[in-house]
């Protein structure tokens, strides 16, 4: 089908998301707004004003109620869906590169980039679900990345860990509850920053992204690396469709050397690779600037892409995609 | 138990230093230091003279010495003993180091009358050698190492499949691959930084060349070990001779050669060269030179006109035996191996010369009963005197023929690779000088009387010429215009193929156009190495990146057999690729396979090689960081007879069956294994879920389980939302009156 191109922000795309539905999008993005469309047609469905900077990172809970947002003005904010209000906004001394809610939707957490003297930082918060209640100000864990900072992090199955990825490669599983830092193995080549975590639904594997080119799968329990996608660009996010055993992969030549050369040579497409035996099966194209973020629907039936270029892809998977397996599948399939 | 600080022996502390023996330390690690001494030498071997001629003598001596540089005042110091008389040695002191080093190069052994010879060295020489028991007084026989079987250096060629070697280069690392058609190449042998700057094979595939800021290495054999290795600092560029007995290296930066920067294998008189020669099989230098600069000269405006170097400057004869260098405009300097020394003490004055070239095998000319080698040189207009191409033939320096030509503005020489014809392509103004238009004079090399062939029917001028290695046919690419630098859409291009009439007897017919294709972009023609077919390219454009494969000699269909009978080529434009960004094609040595490479030393935009076959069928591509080099392993020349040969070539049915079977084998094989790797991920993907799915299950995620959807008391209602759309299909306006 074709993709509907969601032109409704100024500046680069930063992180899209769908709820878990799936019937909304939201998106930010470096002009300091979020914007939540209906993924089925692209319409506008809100924008949420107040964050003074570029945004980095949104995350809606699971019931569809709140939403969290961070950006470069150094607040992580909590808005009503619904309304479009302001719930809480916490201040911190740097930018927020990510937020993400627990798979109950209770807990959030943010982190911090390293800058001038003050080392990045996991935080945590308690978040009551009912949005006309008071939200706490008061952290209930903060984890200091002293080593490497930390650029993505997010809960575990049941919230008993957070896993982090690292500047310097590496991925880290602190306990959730004691903010304790329980392994930390290199994934990704040394100082290959980690662009990306996105969770497999049910948060027992992840996948992450790195600018050395590759993404890769990793057991939460464990953090051994299942599987490896090798790809010819530096990558800035990674997804895991259901339904399908398909990662959808983005990237694309670092923004500041775009302009040096063609479309053609910045390899702005979107990557599908087979989950389990890591080979490349296809290519979107359609971005003219690196895709910044990929998500996919929670169903399977569709992703979207957000680009430097500052416009959001919705594609809705065709029946070609679904039908598409290997013969060792089909066997299984058939047993 | 591991040492450590606590069990350390005691006894330690009574150890005196003072009874080591550290002279062989001291020996080997000498430190020379300046001693202020570099400026004397000790001049001997001078008469013996009374007190009162001793003045004399020194006036005589001075002005020898005074002839390099210049004697400080009272700088010969010219002992007496107890005679009065004079020792026959003294000590002079010049002004500078370098001329002491200039007066010994220049003064050591000349002869003062007959029965003296001045023997002149350095103080810190006579020091360091002279002294007693420095140098052993006896003699011993050098020891003679015993024989050490070496590495068979083409065991490559007994590969069973018959697979062809290549080599990538790319980043840091260099790797020798064995050609596996579509599949990933399998590596012979991949090392980390094994060159700085580029690698090169031998031209028989014996060697790989690696280069360093301090010389060049040759590798080779099955372990890919040293064989050897040529010290020449800042080297640029390597040639080998064509039979691979030599090698010559050139550096831009003239060779610095003296007591502190010395070089191994090399001596005093490579000192500010840049060209050395070298034997392999002994790895020593025969023989070195500096580089001759070309005029400069102007152009039409008056602006200096850069001129290219010409690599090799030094040619080589197909049997290695002579290697000549041209001195624009005046003389062709042939050195005979591996003497080095120049043919007949003279180089070969050639008022003019502009380009020369050796004949690439030997020609075989009729009527002649010892075949020599020959070279092919052309000469511009010189006053009234018309532009000559001529062939000489060497040692005997006979001219073997020359033609006149008028209106030169340029030309160039194409020998065919068996020596049976040279191609001169004449680039001709016409009288105003505006217009230009090319004519090829084509010498018959292997006829009597090296009869020559003018093919002027075209108009065009000629950006590039081919021929048909070990054959008669031969490729051109025409453009209207001369491409001008900077311009960013080159000209488009005509390619224009030609081959020999068929004639009776057993002679070549005259040659004939056989075909144009217009309206190409085109620019570079590479024959396969066994001939009939060719690929013609778009290199270095900036927007196509067109391959062409022709075949010279398809088989046409019965009832189309009419047309063009008396030709003896069947062309056929067989397939049409593209690679973005190529920039280098290469040929297999046995013509089945056709790599193209975009590779990082032009440009950084997709880097990587792709892999035909001969029919221009796309088996493989491959996109690799930083790729710079693919270079095939050349092979020797074969061994097998002419009859064997063609009795290979009559059972070639039988041969490719049995060849097919192998492929189709080793494929399902292949395919068989995927498939069971496939079968094994899968699996063990599936008992690693249903692990995880039990694990959450024990834990009691209720939310994970559901997909991360939290289950609400109100679900299973269902909540009618009707949506009314509505669209407007069409909208009109009427007037009503």
């Amino acid at each position: 089908m074709r993709p509907i191109l969601l032109s409704g922000h100024e500046r680069a795309l930063t992180q899209v998301k769908y709820n878990s539905d799936g019937d909304i999008i939201f998106s930010v993005s470096k002009d300091h707004v979020v914007c939540a469309w209906f993924s089925h047609n692209g319409e506008r469905l809100g924008t949420y004003h107040g964050h003074q900077g570029a945004l980095w990172t949104v995350d809606v809970d699971p019931t569809s109620t709140l939403l969290a947002t961070g950006g470069a003005d150094n607040t992580m904010r909590l808005w009503e869906v619904k309304t479009g209000k302001l719930l809480k906004t916490w201040d911190f001394e740097t930018s927020i590169k990510r937020v993400e809610f627990s798979s109950d939707g209770r807990q959030l957490l943010g982190v911090t980039e390293k800058r001038s003297g003050h080392l990045g930082t996991i935080v945590v918060y308690e978040i009551n679900p009912d949005p006309e209640a008071e939200q706490t100000s008061e952290q209930s864990l903060r984890i200091v990345c002293d080593e490497s900072k930390a650029t993505v992090a997010g809960f575990s199955y049941m919230a008993i860990y957070i896993i982090a990825g690292h500047g310097d490669g590496s991925v880290s599983q602190y306990d959730a509850k004691t903010g304790e830092l329980l392994y930390n193995t290199p994934v990704h080549e040394p100082d290959m920053q980690i662009t990306d975590l996105q969770w497999a639904p049910d948060r027992t594997y992840f996948i992450t992204s790195s600018k050395d080119k590759s993404a890769k799968i990793c057991a939460t329990d464990s953090l051994e690396v299942l599987k490896t996608y090798q790809t010819d660009t530096p990558l800035n996010s990674a997804a895991i469709t259901p339904v399908k055993d398909y990662v959808i992969l983005g990237g694309g030549q670092a923004a500041m050397d775009v302009t040096t050369t063609s479309a053609r040579q910045g390899k702005f497409e979107a990557r599908f690779y087979h989950k389990i035996f890591m080979e490349e099966i296809g290519r979107v194209r359609g971005h003219f600037g690196p895709l910044n973020y990929v998500a996919v629907h929670p169903k399977g039936t569709g992703y979207c892409s957000g680009g430097e270029d500052g416009y959001v892809r919705v594609h809705h998977f065709d029946k070609p995609y679904f039908d598409f397996m290997y013969e060792v599948e089909r066997e299984q399939a058939n047993l | 138990m591991a040492p450590s600080y606590e069990n350390l022996p005691i006894d330690d502390d009574e150890f005196d230093e003072s009874q080591i023996d550290f002279t062989d330390i001291e020996e080997q690690y000498q430190v020379r230091l300046d001693e202020g001494l570099d400026a004397f030498v000790v001049v001997d071997g001078l008469p013996v003279v009374p007190e009162d001629s001793k003045a004399k003598l020194v006036k005589f001596l001075l002005r020898k010495l005074n002839s390099v540089g210049k004697v400080k005042d009272d700088g010969v110091f010219m002992p007496l003993n107890d005679e009065g008389k004079t020792e026959g040695y003294a000590f002079v002191e010049y002004s500078a180091p370098t001329e002491a080093v200039q007066a010994v190069k220049q003064l050591h052994a000349t002869p003062l009358d007959k029965r003296h010879t001045m023997a002149v060295n350095k103080l810190t020489d006579i020091d360091r050698y002279g002294k007693e028991g420095r140098i052993d007084e006896e003699y011993y026989p050098p020891e003679i190492e015993p024989f050490q079987q070496k590495e068979h250096l083409r065991s490559w060629l007994g590969d069973p499949e018959a697979r062809d070697q290549m080599v990538f280069f790319r980043g840091d690392k260099v790797g020798v691959m064995w050609n596996e058609k579509e599949d990933p190449p399998e590596p012979a042998v991949d090392r980390d930084n094994w060159t700085e700057s580029f690698v090169q094979w031998s031209p028989q595939g014996t060697f790989l060349t690696s280069m360093h800021a301090q010389g060049v290495q040759l590798w080779g054999g099955k372990a890919w070990s040293r064989q050897k290795r040529f010290a020449h600092p800042g080297v640029n560029l390597v040639d080998f001779s064509p039979n691979e007995k030599y090698v010559t290296t050139w550096s831009h930066k003239p060779l610095q050669v003296d007591e502190n920067h010395p070089v191994p294998s090399l001596s005093l008189e490579d000192d500010g060269k840049n060209y050395v020669i070298w034997d392999i099989a002994t790895g020593k230098p025969l023989r070195s030179f500096t580089t001759i600069d070309v005029p400069s000269t102007t152009d039409a405006e008056g602006n200096p006109v850069k001129k290219k170097m010409q690599w090799p400057t030094f040619k080589w004869s197909s049997d290695d035996k002579y290697v000549a260098r041209m001195t624009q405009g005046q003389s062709i300097s042939v050195y005979e191996l591996p003497r080095m020394n120049l043919l007949d003490k003279t180089s070969i004055k050639i008022e003019g010369v502009m380009d020369f070239e050796w004949a690439p095998a030997l020609p075989r000319r009729d009527g002649i009963k010892t075949y020599e080698q020959l070279f092919c040189y052309w000469t511009p207009e010189l006053g009234s005197n018309p532009a000559k191409v001529g062939l000489m033939s060497i040692p005997s320096k006979e001219i073997v023929r020359t033609r006149n030509l008028f209106n030169v503005s340029d030309a160039k020489l194409h020998w065919q690779s068996d020596a049976a014809y040279v191609c001169v392509k004449v680039d001709r103004h016409s009288k105003s000088k505006k217009s230009m238009a090319t004519n090829l004079e084509i010498f018959r090399v292997r006829e009597k009387g090296v009869p020559v062939e003018v093919v002027d029917s075209i108009k065009d001028t000629v950006i590039n010429f081919a021929w048909e290695p070990k054959g008669n046919r031969f490729v051109l690419i025409t453009t209207g215009e001369i491409p001008a630098a900077g311009v960013a859409v080159p000209p488009k291009t005509s390619v224009s193929f030609f081959c020999p009439e068929k004639a009776k007897g057993n002679v070549v017919g005259n040659f004939r156009h056989i075909h144009t294709y217009d309206k190409k972009n085109s620019n570079a023609i590479y024959w396969s190495p066994k001939g009939r077919f060719v690929v013609v390219a778009a290199l270095q454009s900036q927007q196509s990146f067109d391959l062409d494969f022709y075949d010279l000699s398809y088989e046409k269909p019965k009832d189309d057999a009419e047309k063009d009978k008396d030709l003896t080529a069947n062309l056929q434009l067989m397939n049409t690729a593209e690679h973005y960004g190529v920039t280098d094609i290469e040929w297999d040595p046995t013509g089945r396979y056709v790599a193209t490479v975009a590779s990082a030393f032009r440009h950084h935009m997709e880097n990587g090689y792709h892999m035909y076959d001969f029919r221009g069928n796309l088996l493989r591509e491959e996109h690799i960081d930083r790729f710079k080099q693919l270079i095939w392993r050349p092979r020797p020349p074969t061994l097998l007879s002419k009859e064997e040969q063609a009795e290979i070539r009559k059972n070639l049915r039988n041969y490719s069956r049995l060849f097919d079977e192998q492929d189709l084998a080793k494929k399902n094989t292949a395919n068989r294994q995927v498939v069971e790797q496939r079968r094994r991920l899968l699996e063990e993907w599936i008992a690693w879920r249903k692990n995880m799915i039990e694990m959450l299950e024990d834990e009691g995620a209720e939310i994970e389980l559901n997909g991360g959807v939290i289950k609400m008391e109100h679900d299973g209602e269902v909540e009618e939302v009707e949506e009314i759309v509505e669209e407007i299909i069409e909208e009109t306006e009427e007037v009503i009156s």
